[in-house]
């Protein structure tokens, strides 16, 4: 089963909870301004911003348009790069060939470079029911897997905790797991990443197998790329002697040069930098410079259901920039939990219910996770319009069973963002006036939604000024 | 190989022609997508200021950016060792010997092998190498793997990594200019800064795991 989320409750209960835990609140807070206010000034570096985005989108589209010829095209040029091509229908054809993959090197455990795909199919979890130990060798990662946590955040995972919270996770677990965390550990992050690094290295150095996603792989030359910012990637992706690449079907592009465009907006768009610290490109395998063998499993777990719907499709462009999380009111109310998928956020919102279809209870309330402010679609850098996707999404869910109704308003409630803030729901009414049937005195029906089709041809530039003029109340407001 | 990959992927790997009939089914319909247009700016940057733009973005990233020539280059390879109380550096094979002309004999000169264990690598204090390509919009250094510069594994244990560009020959001024340069299909790694993670809070902390000291030496020859 994807993402291991069973008995999740649905988003408007889980958000409720995490609502109320104001530690999470506290920091999704600053985290979510200071990326944010950081990506607005990379982005307004480049004068040909709105170029790039249209171009990014039109590779994705064309792409996915043919992806059936580029995978074939990918196929023939890993191979004649020395690596193997495996094909995985689902999360469970996944992990097995994975897994398969692991015990036939005769090793136990594996290093893992921080990936969504493997989280979307619980390899981890998979692997250790096979008695394989998976670790996580991101920071973040391993603060999650330390504390038996779920990530928030595409980005920044482990952003639901404060560094105290860090200090005593290292001090209590990092033992069981290998490597313990030095005496008299403080709490600064210096003191904390270092305890990080000697107890991960331990880890690198013997390792034998690596697995791990892949940002974009490029079609006519067979070479995978992988982007971050500490370096367990390359750790990874370069010291052990097997590597394997999980990586979803659409992340494919078609050409080298593509890569100029996403390698511009991806980092700027994501941790608001002119480039990533890292960035490692691989074609099969190389001589005498890291693994000597390499597998790619070609991950499909949905995204073929998602291709087919021509509303839906959009959302395969994503590049998991995360800047759309950073933007939304919703999200830094509920944080990433509350999504109940690995992929949290507006993104989340409109990826997981695709993937997965909307039959529990938890994807069929995800659509209606949003306020349609519209401001995840004007930071997307491939120009995913996840309003109009929700909409699309929530009518769904009302064919199938009416609920949609129910789900809107617990929705609001829970989130607690509207009833709190009818100063700010006003403001956010007259800079989007189309939105007006979520004023809480009237929640809409689920046919209301289906009259709004045309919904997200939001203004985006008022929304902007409204957001900004409005962060001073927010602030007062929520800093209980 | 082929024999490997049907014990893995089950019997009849039947899940490929099954992907692939559904993407076939699922875009059956589907508007043809044009060629993606590409009327985004080759560079933002005037070639005059090239160079200082590298210098300063890679020092934006708190990369330690030295300048000097041909001539005074061995001089302060052997300073920045020095000062950094190095006892050991790593030689990726291919280094032209004169960069190293002036290293101190306490510093101990290590060939890279392609047989020496991460473990050893663990032990060494600093790493000097070549690059393939700098760019400057972006502050980043492009490794291919070529002699000069060697297995991507070596720049990446020891935690301090010196970096020799030469200038101007070797910087371009953006990514788009940057692609038709390198080659794809050789090892590649790319670095902008040092290791750098901001994971606790988002405060910035360099070196998790790569090199915590990034210096960049720019040379006129
Ligand atoms: S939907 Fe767009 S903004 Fe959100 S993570 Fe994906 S690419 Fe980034």
């Amino acid at each position: 089963m994807s993402g291991t989320y069973l008995g999740m409750p649905a988003f408007p209960v889980a958000a409720k909870e995490a609502v109320g835990n104001e530690t999470l609140r506290g920091n999704l807070r600053h985290a979510t301004h200071t990326i944010r206010d950081k990506r607005a000034r990379a982005v307004a570096e480049l004068a040909d911003w709105d170029l790039l985005r249209e171009a990014g989108k039109q590779i994705k589209d064309r792409t996915l348009r043919h992806l059936d010829r580029y995978l074939l095209q990918l196929e023939e040029s890993v191979t004649a790069a020395g690596g193997v091509v495996h094909w995985a229908a689902d999360a469970e054809e996944a992990n097995r060939i994975v897994a398969d993959l692991v015990k036939a090197t005769g090793e136990r455990e594996v290093v893992k470079v921080k990936s969504m795909a493997t989280q979307e199919i619980g390899l981890n979890e998979a692997l250790a029911a096979e008695g394989i130990a998976a670790y996580e060798t991101d920071l973040a990662e391993l603060i999650v897997q330390l504390g038996e946590d779920r990530p928030s955040h595409i980005l920044v995972p482990a952003i639901h905790r404060n560094r105290g919270e860090i200090r005593e996770i290292f001090r209590d677990r990092m033992g069981e797991w290998g490597r313990a965390a030095p005496d008299g550990l403080s709490d600064t992050p210096a003191e904390l990443a270092e305890a990080a690094r000697l107890h991960l290295r331990e880890k690198f150095l013997r390792a034998k197998v690596g697995v791990s996603g892949a940002n974009f792989m490029v079609a006519e030359t067979g070479t995978l790329v992988v982007v971050e910012s500490e370096g367990n990637g390359r750790m990874c992706l370069t010291l052990p002697e097997t590597l394997i690449s999980v990586v979803g079907i659409e992340k494919v592009v078609p050409s080298w040069r593509d890569l100029e465009v996403f390698l511009q907006t991806l980092p700027r768009s994501s941790t608001a930098e002119r480039m990533n610290p890292y960035t490692s490109m691989w074609t099969g395998t190389h001589d005498s410079d890291g693994p000597r063998n390499f597998h790619l499993v070609l991950l499909d777990n949905g995204r073929t259901d998602t291709l087919a719907d021509e509303v839906g499709r959009q959302a395969l462009r994503c590049i998991r920039c995360s800047a759309c999380l950073n933007v939304c009111p919703v999200y830094e109310r509920a944080g990433g939990h509350a999504y109940g998928s690995v992929y949290p956020g507006p993104i989340g919102a409109i990826l997981s219910p695709q993937l997965r279809g909307t039959r529990s209870e938890i994807d069929a309330s995800l659509p209606y996770a949003s306020s349609l402010c519209g401001a995840c679609y004007e930071v997307c850098p491939v120009a995913i319009d996840i309003p109009e996707v929700l909409v699309h999404l929530r009518e769904r869910v009302a064919d199938q069973g009416g609920k949609g109704h129910r789900l809107e308003k617990a929705m609001m409630k829970a989130a607690g963002w509207v009833l709190d803030h009818p100063g700010v729901l006003a403001a956010g009414e007259r800079a989007a006036s189309r939105t007006r049937a979520l004023h809480p005195s009237k929640p809409p029906g689920a046919g209301a939604w289906t009259d709004a089709r045309e919904l997200p041809e939001l203004p985006p530039e008022p929304f902007r000024d409204w957001w900004k003029k409005n962060r001073g109340n927010d602030r007062k407001d929520s800093g209980t | 190989m082929s024999d490997a990959k049907v014990t893995v992927t089950g019997p009849g790997t039947g899940s490929r022609e099954r992907m692939l009939a559904r993407i076939r089914a699922a875009v059956a319909d589907a508007p043809e997508a044009p060629e993606p247009a590409r009327d985004y700016l080759d560079t933002h940057t005037a070639d005059s200021g090239v160079v200082d733009l590298l210098a300063e973005n890679l020092a934006d990233y708190r990369a330690l950016v030295h300048r000097t020539d041909g001539a005074g280059l061995p001089a302060l390879v052997g300073r920045l060792l020095t000062e950094r109380g190095a006892r050991t550096v790593l030689v990726p094979p291919g280094l032209p010997a004169p960069w190293l002309a002036a290293v101190p004999d306490a510093v101990a000169r290590i060939e890279d092998d392609p047989r020496a264990t991460a473990g050893e690598l663990d032990t060494v204090d600093s790493v000097v190498t070549g690059c393939a390509l700098a760019i400057a919009e972006t502050g980043t250094l492009v490794l291919d793997g070529s002699p000069d510069q060697g297995r991507r594994r070596i720049t990446l244990i020891p935690d301090h990594h010196i970096c020799v560009v030469r200038v101007p020959d070797q910087v371009v001024a953006s990514v788009p200019r940057a692609m038709p340069r390198i080659v794809p299909t050789r090892a590649l790694t790319w670095i902008s800064g040092p290791s750098a993670t901001s994971d606790i809070e988002l405060d910035r902390v360099e070196g998790v795991h790569g090199p915590r000291t990034l210096e960049v030496i720019l040379v006129t020859e």
